[in-house]
């Protein structure tokens, strides 16, 4: 299948010599779209921005909390929606969620509404590559690429078959456990990223645990860039706003860039 | 009761949503129970600590005195007399011989009432492996003294403190800790959910209870099957159990759910815990809370071969109140001087109401647990009654 709009985005920013800088935030928690286009300003290639989910089983604490405040807040789907739909980021933007909420809407509406949202792509931890068939239908159908997981433990056939059929980039997920800051990442997360660069030509973007500039660049010298979740959540969780998460953003940006 | 297909689908329900990182422990496990099961040398062990160290056989026991009253002949398959007090112990110890054999030392649990959690810190005392527990901040305070026997078994228990800090939370917080520590750790699940095997291999695990049961009451009713076979349903394990000794009998299945977490009566199919089912959601498939006064099935799931029966109409499912069940709870206790944990006093609640239109008829009930943890819960509500 040919790169869609978000990998040629992330092939191009690579190919001009640029580390790639991933912010997760969560949809519906305070003023977030003020926040995706201050991370995307602070220089983003692209924005991950969770639908919360109820049984969140992949995040941790710091994730949940905040998929928890912004469902008490009313956020659903479509306020997600809605809310992208009314600003621009100026980025290539994906959604991350769980899949019931794309089965109880239904894969095709699900995919078409994101579409015409904005959304370029689709992370869904939960569905392995045996259980996509359906969403993957609708979402290729609807122009939305669905990034799939590898993880430290992935054999090498699973490996090679999740770079194969992963769409805009490759989601190496640096450790075993759940989403959250951590003050080490160890030589699990580079010899992932080796595997997965050695596998395919796409983006391989690491994720999991990366909180910090040091960390960043540790974790983008054997990928093609770094996701960056918990640390700006408890960021938001703690009230910092759009001018913090932008100075957070910046920061790692400028020690990507310095590298 | 067959196997599910090699995507581990009951029908359209079942499968195995896991994050990656899970699914070579998924693919591992398939493999080493399958091959488990077909070793006799498995079995065989296996059946000797069900003798020796569960107490297996558990008995058929006719109610006299209860048939009497409601007109219907009720016998009771007396899960309740296994060690730790309930069916679980079927399931946690053939889980816990696989863990030995895949060669890992630790075991991770999630509980509702306490007793899959007794039964798994049970297991590991006995094998000598680390256990954690993780158990939904209300029932530990709902289910103390379950709670002081796993910490006295050695096990660590520990709260779950999100979402409705029931069952539900339990299996995230057990899950999340499956993915961080799965190459060492063996994740005990309680019950025929979450991700293939789980739903199929935790059947055959309890399907020694159903093939006993079958036997008994043929030898009982001169060679015939009970009219009516019925068990409470949470998650489902003890009716998987019992249904699978009598799924190819005429017998009626009957699954009993509480009123507040009925997600075969209520739900509609939905995606959690690693597992396509009928699930209780909202509007938008957030996953809502259930309420019952049991704790032990307080879950807005179902295992999905339960499902597939609901589908198909080989079972059928419906749900009781709490008043329903704390009227069961009492009559059980007094007229057969038997006290059912408060998950089985569901299946009794549903024969009793619906013993007018079971009139003549025999009915097998799954007593899958007694009341001793439910006790000192009941004294609080029926104490200015007695």
């Amino acid at each position: 299948m040919d790169p869609g709009p978000l990998e040629v985005h992330l092939r191009a920013r690579r190919e001009a010599g640029a580390k790639l800088l991933v912010p997760y935030l969560t949809g519906g928690l305070g003023n977030w779209t003020e926040v995706v286009r201050a991370v995307a300003d602070a220089g983003a290639d692209t924005v991950e921005i969770g639908i919360p989910f109820s049984d969140p089983v992949m995040d941790g604490p710091t994730i949940q909390a905040a998929s928890e405040r912004a469902l008490a807040e009313g956020t659903t789907p479509e306020t997600v929606f809605s809310g992208l739909r009314g600003i621009d980021a100026g980025v290539p933007v994906l959604a991350m969620t769980y899949y019931n909420l794309v089965f109880h809407m239904g894969d095709e509406r699900f995919a078409g509404e994101m579409a015409e949202a904005g959304f370029s792509g689709m992370i869904l931890p939960d569905v392995p590559m045996e259980e996509q068939g359906p969403w993957r239908a609708a979402a290729d159908e609807a122009g939305i690429e669905t990034v799939l997981l590898a993880g430290p433990i992935t054999p090498d056939d699973r490996l090679q078959a999740v770079c194969d059929r992963s769409r805009g980039y490759v989601y190496g997920v640096n450790l075993m456990g759940v989403t959250g800051e951590r003050a080490s990442l160890g030589e699990q997360a580079a010899r992932l990223a080796g595997r997965l660069k050695a596998a395919t030509d796409k983006p391989v973007l690491m994720g999991f645990g990366v909180s910090t500039p040091e960390q960043a660049v540790e974790v983008a010298e054997v990928s093609d860039g770094v996701i960056v979740g918990t640390a700006l959540v408890r960021r938001l969780l703690d009230g910092g706003g759009a001018d913090e998460a932008h100075r957070f953003i910046s920061d790692l940006r400028r020690a990507l860039d310095d590298t | 009761m067959g196997e599910p297909d090699a995507g581990g689908r009951f029908g359209r329900f079942g499968g195995r949503f896991v994050p990656e990182t899970l699914m070579p422990a998924c693919i591992e496990l398939d493999a080493a129970f399958r091959d488990a099961w077909a070793d006799p040398e498995f079995r065989s062990e296996l059946d000797g600590l069900l003798t020796d160290y569960a107490g297996r056989p558990s008995p058929l026991t006719e109610c006299h005195r209860l048939s009497a009253e409601l007109g219907v002949r009720v016998l009771l398959k007396r899960e309740d007399l296994n060690h730790t007090g309930s069916h679980k112990i079927n399931n946690v110890l053939g889980q816990a011989l696989l863990t030995k054999r895949m060669g890992k030392k630790r075991l991770v649990a999630e509980t509702g009432a306490g007793q899959h959690g007794v039964a798994t810190a049970t297991a590991a005392a006995l094998m000598g492996f680390e256990c954690t527990v993780y158990m939904g901040e209300v029932d530990m305070e709902r289910q103390k003294l379950n709670v002081f026997r796993m910490r006295l078994l050695g096990a660590e228990v520990k709260p779950a403190s999100s979402g409705s800090r029931t069952l539900k939370d339990a299996v995230n917080e057990a899950m999340r800790d499956w993915v961080a520590t799965v190459e060492t750790s063996h994740y005990c699940l309680g019950s025929v959910m979450g991700p293939h095997p789980y739903p199929w291999m935790v059947r055959e695990l309890h399907r020694v209870l159903g093939a006993e049961a079958r036997e008994q009451s043929r030898t009982l009713l001169g060679g015939s099957d009970p009219d009516v076979v019925v068990a409470c349903v949470g998650g489902g394990s003890n009716a998987a159990g019992i249904f699978s000794g009598f799924a190819d009998t005429t017998a009626e299945l009957v699954g009993v759910e509480p009123a507040g977490g009925a997600a075969v009566g209520a739900g509609v199919p939905g995606v959690v815990h690693g597992m396509a089912s009928f699930l209780m959601q909202d509007e938008w498939g957030q996953v809502e809370e259930a309420h019952s006064i049991s704790a032990g099935l307080d879950y807005p799931g179902v295992g999905p071969e339960h499902a597939h029966l609901a589908d198909t109409g080989r079972a059928t499912y419906h749900p009781v109140t709490d008043d329903e069940v704390i009227n069961a709870f009492q009559v059980l206790s007094r007229t057969e001087g038997i006290i059912p944990a408060l998950e089985p006093a569901h299946a009794l609640a549903w024969v009793i109401r619906e013993a007018p239109a079971l009139a003549g008829r025999t009915v097998l009930v799954n007593l899958s647990g007694r009341g001793d943890k439910d006790v000192a819960q009941m004294m609080d509500i029926l104490e200015d009654k007695l």
